[in-house]
C-alpha cells in the first residue's frame, strides 16, 4: 500500500478552542467536495516540515453529511516530537496540507440496540461525527464527556446545544467522575460502549465492562498512541541494505521513511498491525508502545510496529 | 470503446446470447498458465488497457441490455433475489453513487448524473430510464436504492457488513450466481458464506483473505477473476432453479460440447463504501462458449491443458464431473502441443 493517493487541502479556519486544542477546517485545494466517510474515521495528515516529514492520524470531526470541509482538533503534547507543535506552531489559515483518504477503525456497529459514549479530553473527536450520524439513525444513545474543567471542556457548548438531554459532562477540577461501575451495570441488552480518551479511563472501561459480563464484541475503544520519545539507536533494513540513524524525538516509521523504504500503514498510531515488522536481531531491547501485539507477541521480541515502538540498544536489524 | 448492444439475446429457452469477435478478444481468460491452482490472487482494481474488461471500475459490454432484462425476468419470478437488511440502508445509497457516478463518468455516452446538493437526475439512455430522485430518501425511487441501481446493472452485487471483526452478508442482488443463494447466505460471516472451497482453507486462504479485506480502504478498491462452466449460456443458475439447469450437465456430447459448454469467467470487485463502512462485493459473470474459445487457438491449447490436468477435487467442486471429459476431447484435437506464450493475452 502506498500513499501517493493524497488529497491537498488548504487550510480555511483555525480556532483555539481550548488552551490546548486547535481546530482545524480544511478544504480541498482543487475546489469541489471530499470523499464521504463514516462517523469514527481518521485522516492522516501529512506536515511537510523544514527538514522532516510528518504523519499523524486525526480523527474527523465533521458530520459525515457536509463534505465542502473536514474538521479535525488537535491536542498540543507536551513532550512532542513535533506533528502537533506544528500544527499548532506553523500551520497558518491559507496554507496548504497533503491528507490521505478516510479510515474507519472505530465504526459504530449497525445492529447495536444502544450506543453509550464515553471519551476523555481530547478522546472527544472521533464521537463528534459519530454523533452527527447518530441524530438520524433513530437508536437511542448518550455521551459522557470528563474533561480537566469547563475550560479544557472542547465543544461542551455545542454539544449541550445539540444533544440536549443527551450529553453528561465531568469535571476533574470539581471532582466530578464517570460512575463506570455503574453506567456499566445499568444497560439494556444490546448496547454497545465506545471509549476513546486516556490510557487509564480506556483500561478502566473495558475491564469493568468485561467483570460485567459485557461480550467483547460490544466493547469498542480507540486511543492513537503518539509515538514517545526514546533513545537514539541504528537501524539496520537487511533487505535494502540501509542504515537508518534514528535520533530520540523521531518515530521510527518515519526514520525508515525518511531513508526512502516504505513501510505499510494505516494508523500510524500502533493500533491497525499494518505497519507490522519482522526483527532479525536486537542487541538490546525492544520498547514495544503499540495496541496491537499481545503480551506474548511482544515478549518473543520477534515483531516490532514501527508506527510507535522503538528500541533500547545499538543495534536493531529489521526484515525491510 | 463504443458498445452495439444486442438486445434481443437470450440466457433461457433459445439460448441466443452469442459473443461477436470483439468480446472474444476481450474475455477475461482466467489462466495465465497451462495450470491451474486454487489461489485468492487478489489485486489493486486498477485501469487495465483500453478496451479490456477492466478499462474502468465497472464494464459495460454488449449484453448490458440483455443481461438487465434477464435480471427483471428473473426478479419477476423470485422477488427475493434482492433482500437487504433494515441497518444496510446507508450502504444502498452508497452503491448507488458508485454506480452511477461509474458509469456516468466512463460511458458518457450512454449515462448521465447530474448531482444539484440532494437533488440528483440519473439518465440511462439504452434503457431509457430518466430520474429525478433526493438521494438519501427511499422514497424518491421506484424501489431501494439497492434495487433500484443493480437493475440496471450487470453482474450480481452482495454488500457486506463490517463487524466483529468479520463481514456479514447483509444485503445484495443475485440472479446470475454460479450455484449460491443470497437466500442461503444471508447473514452469514465470511467464512461461513466461504465454507465449502477445497483445499482453500487447509491453506489459510480464507483467514488472510479476511484480514486483508477487513483492512481495504476507500478509493483502493481490488479484484480477482474465478471461474468454473456452464452448459448453456444459462446467467442464473440458482441452487432454487438446479432442476431446470442441473440435468443439462448430463447432455454434454464431444460432439455438442462445443456449442453447449460455456467458461463462466466471474471478475469479481471489492470496494469499501465510504458512509456505511460497509463492503461491496460485485460477482460480474462472463460466458463464452468453447467453440467461440477454439478461436483463438492459444486458448484453446491452455483450457484444453487446465481442465485436462485440474484437480481432481476442484473438479468435483466446480461441478464439472459430468462433463469435464467430453469438453477434454473437444478441445483435444486443437491443442498440437505447441508451447502457450505466458499471460492471458489472445497472442
Ligand atoms: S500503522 Fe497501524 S499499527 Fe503501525
Amino acid at each position: 500500500m502506498n500513499h501517493a493517493d493524497t488529497i491537498v487541502v488548504r487550510v480555511v479556519a483555525i480556532e483555539q478552542v481550548t488552551p490546548q486544542i486547535k481546530h482545524f477546517t480544511l478544504a480541498p485545494a482543487a475546489g469541489g467536495n471530499f470523499p464521504a466517510f463514516s462517523g469514527g474515521s481518521h485522516i492522516i495528515v501529512v506536515m511537510r516540515g523544514v527538514n522532516r516529514i510528518h504523519r499523524n492520524p486525526y480523527s474527523l470531526m465533521s458530520s459525515p453529511g457536509q463534505l465542502e470541509t473536514y474538521e479535525v482538533s488537535v491536542r498540543r503534547m507536551e513532550q512532542s516530537r513535533g506533528g502537533s507543535h506544528f500544527m499548532h506552531d506553523q500551520v497558518q489559515v491559507g496554507n496548504e496540507l497533503e491528507i490521505a483518504h478516510p479510515v474507519n477503525l472505530f465504526p459504530l456497529d449497525k445492529i447495536a440496540r444502544k450506543h453509550l459514549l464515553i471519551a476523555g479530553g481530547i478522546g472527544i473527536t472521533p464521537f463528534m461525527a459519530q454523533l452527527a450520524d447518530l441524530r438520524t439513525a433513530g437508536v437511542p444513545y448518550e455521551l459522557h464527556y470528563a474533561t480537566r474543567s469547563p475550560e479544557h471542556c472542547a465543544f461542551g457548548g455545542l454539544l449541550s446545544e445539540r444533544e440536549p438531554g443527551r450529553v453528561q459532562k465531568y469535571y476533574d477540577c470539581t471532582g466530578e467522575l464517570i460512575d463506570f461501575e455503574g453506567l456499566l451495570s445499568n444497560q439494556p441488552l444490546g448496547t454497545h460502549v465506545y471509549v476513546c480518551g486516556p490510557a487509564p479511563m480506556i483500561e478502566k472501561v473495558v475491564a469493568t465492562a468485561r467483570e460485567r459480563g459485557w461480550p467483547d464484541s460490544h466493547i469498542h475503544w480507540e486511543q492513537f498512541s503518539a509515538p514517545p520519545v526514546g533513545d537514539a539507536f541504528d537501524v539496520y533494513l537487511a533487505r535494502s541494505s540501509l542504515k537508518v540513524h534514528v535520533v530520540p524525538d523521531q518515530s521510527l516509521l518515519e526514520s525508515i521513511e525518511a531513508a526512502g523504504v516504505e513501510v505499510p500503514y494505516l494508523c500510524r498510531g500502533g493500533v491497525c498491525g499494518f505497519c507490522r515488522t519482522k526483527v532479525v536481531e536486537v542487541d538490546g531491547t525492544l520498547v514495544h508502545n503499540d495496541h496491537f501485539l499481545s503480551d506474548e507477541e511482544k515478549a518473543s521480541g520477534k515483531t516490532i510496529m514501527p508506527c510507535v515502538s522503538r528500541a533500547r540498544c545499538s543495534k536493531l536489524v529489521l526484515d525491510l | 470503446m463504443n458498445v452495439v448492444f444486442k438486445p434481443d439475446e437470450t440466457f433461457r429457452d433459445d439460448f441466443t446470447f452469442r459473443n461477436s469477435p470483439e468480446a472474444i478478444r476481450r474475455f477475461p481468460l482466467p489462466f495465465p498458465e497451462d495450470r491451474y491452482m486454487y489461489s485468492v490472487n487478489i489485486e489493486e482494481h486498477l485501469p487495465g488497457p483500453p478496451g479490456s474488461v477492466i478499462e474502468f471500475p465497472i464494464d459495460i459490454d454488449e449484453h448490458y441490455v440483455a443481461e438487465c432484462r434477464e435480471r427483471a425476468l428473473v426478479l419477476a419470478e423470485e422477488p427475493r433475489r434482492f433482500q437487504a437488511l433494515p441497518h444496510m440502508m446507508s450502504s444502498q445509497w452508497d452503491c448507488l453513487e458508485l454506480i452511477m457516478e461509474s458509469l456516468a463518468r466512463d460511458y458518457p455516452q450512454h449515462f448521465a448524473l447530474e448531482r444539484r446538493g440532494s437533488r440528483w437526475v440519473w439518465t440511462n439512455r439504452p434503457l431509457q430510464i430518466h430520474q429525478t430522485f433526493t438521494f438519501g430518501d427511499p422514497a424518491t425511487l421506484p424501489q431501494e436504492p439497492l434495487e433500484y441501481i443493480t437493475r440496471q446493472a450487470q453482474g450480481d452485487w452482495v454488500v457486506m457488513d463490517q463487524r466483529e471483526g468479520d463481514l456479514w452478508c447483509e444485503a445484495g442482488m443475485v440472479t446470475t450466481q454460479a450455484d449460491w443463494s443470497l437466500d442461503f447466505d444471508m447473514g452469514m460471516s465470511f467464512k461461513e458464506w466461504h465454507g465449502p472451497v477445497p483445499l482453500a482453507h487447509e491453506m489459510g486462504v480464507f483467514d488472510r483473505a479476511l484480514k486483508f479485506l477487513l483492512n481495504l480502504r476507500l478509493n483502493e478498491p481490488v479484484r480477482r477473476l474465478n471461474w468454473t462452466m456452464t452448459i448453456h449460456p444459462r446467467l442464473d443458475t440458482s441452487p432454487e432453479n438446479y432442476y431446470k439447469w442441473g440435468p443439462d450437465r448430463a447432455t454434454v456430447t464431444p460432439q455438442n460440447a462445443g456449442n453447449k459448454a460455456h467458461l463462466r469467467v466471474e471478475l469479481q470487485g471489492l470496494w469499501r463504501l465510504p458512509r456505511s463502512n460497509a463492503i461491496v462485493f460485485s460477482i460480474r459473470a462472463y460466458l463464452i462458449s468453447m467453440q467461440e474459445l477454439v478461436t483463438v487457438p492459444k486458448w484453446a491449447r491452455r483450457v484444453h491443458r487446465v481442465l485436462r490436468d485440474l484437480h481432481p477435487a476442484l473438479v468435483d467442486y466446480k461441478g464439472l464431473s459430468r462433463y469435464r471429459d467430453a469438453v477434454v476431447e473437444y478441445l483435444a484435437p486443437f491443442d498440437d502441443g505447441a508451447p502457450t506464450s505466458p499471460g492471458t493475452a489472445p497472442e
